[in-house]
């Protein structure tokens, strides 16, 4: 890369500094989960979100979202983050053969922050477990590919 | 084309609960960041996982920018007879891709 396309390159990040949305907020995500439950307050626990502490690279945390009891009653979980551009990660869908309530998969982190697992039951009940995670390299930083 | 990788037991006891591990390879491009020319790269996402066992789904996935690139899902499901398990993966742009599996169940 040219010295010119560097500086480019870097007066382009400054001007999406500028223009990027703002970070999601705690509000946002309260939002997002309450949308996800269509008003329902998830209570706290049967959820077991599984993710390091630490997170060398934002660009691809591995995570694992279990749910205790019978796997037939989880009907779906949900993953969301609260200082990422946007506040949901994913939803899976899950359904009565799914013989094991659990689900892995790959996601990105901006920044350290709080992240929240909801299982959506058969009985139409909410469970959720929040974890803390600090992230050291941010997903999203940077102008090309990581 | 996309290349995807599926990773499953080909042979299963009835009733026994089995492992599938899904990658796909994908940018995922988050549209919130700049290319070399300054300008934000266009949103280009896988946002939809659909497997299918004999037809019937089992599990699908909704996903959003803050999935990695190159998209890993792994999932378990009971396995009840054999036939064909199919992973549909759907996104922008109107990507699309699709893999067929076979499942033997052996007996007893």
């Amino acid at each position: 890369m040219k010295r010119r396309d560097l500086l480019a390159a870097g007066a382009g990040m400054a001007m999406l500094a500028l223009a990027r949305p703002a970070s999601a907020t705690p509000a946002e995500m309260a939002a997002a989960i309450n949308t996800f439950t269509g008003g329902a307050k998830p209570q706290p626990g049967k959820v077991k979100f599984d993710i390091a502490q630490l997170i060398d690279n934002g660009n691809a945390a591995p995570v694992t979202v279990s749910v205790d009891g019978a796997a037939e009653n989880v009907r779906a979980i949900a993953i969301f983050t609260e200082r990422n551009p946007q506040t949901e990660v994913a939803v899976f869908t899950l359904s009565p053969r799914s013989g094991k309530a659990e689900v892995s998969t790959r996601i990105r982190l901006a920044t350290s922050q709080r992240l929240m697992a909801v299982a959506r039951m058969s009985d139409g009940s909410y469970w959720s477990h929040g974890v803390d995670v600090i992230v050291a390299l941010a997903a999203c930083i940077e102008g090309e590919a990581p | 084309m996309a290349r995807a990788l599926i990773h499953m037991p080909a042979t299963a006891k009835r009733g026994e609960v089995i492992e599938i591990r899904a990658l796909i390879g994908h940018p995922m491009e988050t549209g919130y960041r700049v290319g070399a020319d300054g300008k934000l790269l266009a949103r280009d996402i896988i946002r939809s996982f659909v497997c299918r066992y004999n037809g019937e789904q089992i599990f699908g996935a909704e996903l959003h920018q803050a999935i990695s690139a190159n998209p890993y899902i792994a999932f378990f499901t009971q396995v009840t007879e054999s036939g064909t398990l199919e992973f549909k993966w759907d996104g922008d742009n109107g990507f699309t891709h699709t893999e067929t599996m076979t499942l033997t169940v052996s007996a007893t």
